[in-house]
């Protein structure tokens, strides 16, 4: 039997203020391998979740390096989603 | 190559001088001694699409940010022949006219430093996960990425 897999995932800048969250530690059911996998997922959650499967122009990044939609997660991943970035 | 990523302000004149010192006695990879040294240097604009404004704070992704600033300039050194770089990145709340950013680069000429000082801000642009919450007169806004930025990195791809 496949066992839950857990990931830690970090929200930034306008994303994270929409959310009211920065990080969380979340249990993953078998079958979510991929970033929009993923995405799908935590927009389940519906309210203002919803809103992940919807912000416009969404950025992702594994284990800090950017990261399109089809990258694969694994077991003990840290995965980030933000808006594009505005720094310099 | 040196990279910071701090909530402190820098001094241009010492960053100059440290570029100079880590210059001296050192070479491109053909061998060329630094003739040359060009910097750039961003600051807290008071205006942005017509609204006034007071301050920004900088939001990063530490680790990512360190890690994306190394591969822009790792990128840098191999299209352009340099000798030593220097990027310092601020995070934070900075007011208005606060130093932001700081490239500095040493070459053979002027020409593999001026277009490396530029490259390196393009690509951070595009790249360096931070993300500018600015203070204007109606309020706080997440500024938006814009697309000039985008096409000033894909120029150096032309």
């Amino acid at each position: 039997m496949l066992k839950p897999m857990s990931v830690r995932i970090l929200y930034f800048a306008a994303l994270a203020d929409r959310l009211g969250v920065r990080s969380e530690h979340v249990e993953l059911p078998p079958g979510i391998v991929s970033v929009d996998g993923l995405r799908t997922h935590l927009a389940a959650r519906g309210g203002v979740w919803a809103d992940l499967g919807t912000f416009p122009k969404l950025r992702a990044a594994v284990n800090q390096r950017m990261a399109g939609g089809d990258a694969p997660i694994q077991a003990g991943d840290e995965v980030a989603f933000f808006p594009p970035v505005t720094g310099g | 190559m040196y990279l910071s990523v701090q909530r402190e302000d820098f001094d241009v004149g010492a960053e100059l001088a440290r570029l100079r010192e880590s210059s001296a006695g050192a070479t491109t990879a053909g061998g060329a001694e630094a003739g040359a040294i060009a910097c750039f240097v961003g600051l807290v604009r008071a205006d942005n699409l017509g609204e006034e404004v007071r301050a920004l704070t900088l939001e990063h992704y530490p680790g990512m940010t360190e890690r994306a600033l190394a591969e822009t300039i790792e990128q840098a050194q191999q299209r352009f022949p340099l000798i030593a770089v220097r990027v310092i990145h601020r995070y934070g709340r900075l007011n208005l006219g606060e130093q932001i950013v700081f490239v500095g680069v040493s070459a053979h000429h002027r020409q593999a430093a001026f277009s490396a000082c530029e490259f390196i801000m393009d690509d951070l642009k595009t790249r360096a996960p931070f993300w500018k919450k600015e203070e204007t007169t109606r309020g706080e806004r997440w500024v938006e990425a814009r697309d000039s930025d985008t096409a000033a990195r894909a120029r150096w791809e032309a």
